[in-house]
């Protein structure tokens, strides 16, 4: 799965939990431009992330994360 | 399968305007905002509107300390306090040993004195949770043996929380513990959401607890289950008793049948505990009845089972049947039959009643039965005991009325006896009620207040008359009325006439019939004038004044010539 596919699925995922049919995310995007991405919602997509790619995250990762596209790169390795 | 949280989240969404309120408010140490999305939406799923109020983070004692705290003021019906065990883990870490020693007393005094502050100031239905009994491998196994360890401590605290709630009537625990043994720490909880986040319940869990929450709530309002019915054949036991016969089919040790077995055993506990047994089967009776009566492996045995139906007729319409025998509520049944297509088919003409959709492997049933916790009670007293006995007298009549083939013997054999009395101050409420609550046996449909019935009860142009039934099984209490309206010196009008439908059949008409004819003719009337007004409801009467010698009129009226009437034509019922 490369990049744009994962990134395809990972759209659907904040739409679904964040409830908001005409969100579009790109590799750029930082929570602060999302609506109602916040702490709470944050810990939700991750956890769907790990159920729909049947990876897991690391705490650590999840703090460190700075825009989508590394949670994209993050994916990846781990599907890889 | 439960919704999955996702689900429940979605329905927030929907408009509750129509649903029952029921407000809860929620006090947590930990992070609680999924949770109380959860509740939320399994209320809504379940049509019910829970109004809730959601303490800031970790605000126990602020909420509760505070006289003049948000809680206070939003007045809830239900208090929900979520204590978890990983914050009371780390607290315990941080005493010395004496304190460790006393651990469980200390927590169950706190959690006293919160009681008690509550109480004073709220008259809610508080609920909290007990805790995850988990060894914290401090000890090892050995912690059974020592005890200032954790393991210790929280297993007592789980008892002295019990005993803490026997006495206390609007205390209810939480059993957390019970919930997370059966699916697991390891999938109920996600470390990083706790570290992350301080929530101690992953995400696939929030369904799980907000469904018991709900269970607890509802079954303190008042809605649980009364009755259990069950299929027979790989059901109860394994095979078709028709085809293989009371040798062939399998329970106790032939076959798979320990499966059986333990599932039987099962539902006498049930029984035991005051649901009511059912049995509905495709089957012919008697061969339906001989495993009870002789296989000596069955642990179910016809003493257990308050209505017993094995016939070919639709399952549908046996239920319907069984649910006027027992005369409870619908949505108080639980039908259990291995058979999708029976299931489809009650589900679809029953709404109301619960249908699991059981495995299709026998071997978990059980198990499966089990996790859906379709029993939970708010109570357990001498009067549930009682309640259910007369269910089972109510069952016992209709036994009787199947093992007797004339229906006279099995009227005679009931021992009715009926008191007949003119509407009196003490049983005007009772006649008000019935004249609201009665809509099949109701001839004009007339809703009577209590003030109207007074009025009525003094006017001498008006006769009353209230009739009660006692039978060898019970007293059924004040079931029939009838008002009869003077419209000249000789005639009579049946204003209304009332009968409860539990006392069909059994020549309860005739009797009042007689009784006020013998009254109408002491004061000198020769007719009486009668008149049915139908509705989508009451079409079991259409037929009532044909079928008592009525003379049809035109219009739905009726005419009774008094001195043809004749009087005692049945002597089931006696009057005192």
């Amino acid at each position: 799965m490369d990049k744009k596919e994962i990134l395809i699925k990972i759209n659907e995922i904040f739409k679904n939990i964040l409830d908001n049919k005409a969100l579009t995310i790109y590799e750029n995007t930082i929570a602060s431009d999302v609506e109602d991405w916040d702490s709470l919602n944050h810990i939700q997509i991750i956890v769907a992330i790990e159920k729909t790619f049947k990876i897991r995250f690391t705490t650590k990762e999840i703090h460190h994360f700075k825009n989508v596209g590394e949670l994209l790169v993050a994916i990846e390795s781990k599907l890889a | 399968m439960l919704p999955s949280f996702s689900v429940l989240k979605k329905n927030l969404k929907n408009n509750v305007d129509s649903l029952k309120v029921i407000k809860i408010a929620i006090l947590a140490d930990t992070a609680s905002q999924l949770v109380t999305q959860a509740i939320k939406g399994y209320g809504i799923e379940n049509k019910v509107n829970f109004e809730i109020f959601e303490a800031d983070y970790n605000q126990i004692d602020h909420q509760i300390f505070d006289p003049t705290s948000e809680l206070y003021k939003f007045a809830p019906d239900f208090l929900i306090i979520l204590k978890s065990t990983e914050h009371l883990t780390k607290h315990f870490y941080t005493l010395d040993r004496d304190k460790k020693e006393n651990f469980a007393a200390t927590q169950i005094e706190y959690i006293d004195v919160l009681y008690q502050t509550i109480s004073q100031k709220l008259n809610c239905y508080i609920l909290i949770t007990n805790f995850i009994e988990l060894n914290d491998s401090v000890f090892g196994n050995y912690a059974s043996k020592v005890v200032s360890s954790f393991s210790y401590q929280i297993k007592r605290l789980n008892l002295n929380l019990m005993d803490y709630c026997q006495n206390r009537n609007k205390v209810y625990i939480i059993d957390v513990d019970s919930q997370i043994t059966q699916l697991g720490y390891q999938q109920t909880f996600d470390p990083k959401m706790y570290f992350i986040a301080d929530m101690v319940f992953n995400i696939d869990f929030l369904p799980y607890l907000a469904k018991n929450i709900y269970d607890i709530i509802l079954a303190i309002s008042g809605s649980f289950k009364k009755c259990i019915i069950l299929d027979l054949d790989n059901t109860l036991w394994g095979g078709i008793i028709g085809d293989d016969g009371i040798d062939g089919i399998e329970i106790g040790n032939l076959g798979n049948g320990k499966i059986f077995s333990e599932l039987q055993l099962w539902v006498k506990q049930l029984k035991q505990r005051g649901i009511i047994i059912a049995i509905c089967s495709k089957n012919t009776e008697e061969i339906a009845l001989e495993p009870f009566k002789t296989h000596p492996e069955m642990v179910l045995r016809l003493e257990d089972i308050a209505i017993f139906v094995a016939n070919w007729k639709n399952k549908a319409d046996n239920i319907r049947f069984i649910q006027t025998v027992l005369n409870i509520g619908m949505d108080s049944m639980v039908f259990i039959d291995d058979n999708p297509f029976e299931r489809e088919l009650v589900k679809k003409e029953i709404p109301e009643i619960t249908v699991p959709s059981l495995p299709e492997d026998t071997a978990e049933y059980l198990i499966f039965l089990k996790s859906l916790n379709l029993f939970e009670t708010a109570s357990f007293t001498l009067d549930d005991e009682y309640r259910t006995v007369k269910y089972q007298k109510e069952a016992e009549r209709s036994f009787l009325q199947n093992s007797f083939a004339n229906m006279d013997d099995f009227l005679a054999n009931l021992e009715m006896v009926s008191e007949v009395k003119p509407f009196l101050g003490f049983n005007i409420p009772r006649v008000s009620q019935l004249s609201q609550r009665s809509n099949q046996f109701n001839l004009r449909t007339i809703r009577y207040s209590e003030q109207e019935l007074i009025e009525i009860s003094t006017d001498s142009n008006y006769y009353t008359f209230s009739f009660s039934l006692v039978d060898k099984y019970g007293d059924n209490g004040l079931i029939a009325f009838v008002i009869l309206n003077k419209i000249d010196e000789s005639t009579l009008f049946i204003e209304n006439w009332v009968m409860s439908c539990r006392v069909l059949k059994r020549g309860m008409e005739i009797f009042t019939l007689d009784y006020v004819v013998s009254n109408a003719k002491l004061n000198g009337f020769n007719k009486i004038v009668a008149e049915y007004i139908p509705t989508k409801k009451n079409t079991l009467v259409k037929e009532h004044y044909s079928s008592l010698g009525f003379e049809l009129l035109p219009n739905n009226q009726y005419v009774l010539d008094l001195n043809i009437y004749k009087l005692g034509t049945q002597n089931f019922i006696t009057r005192i």
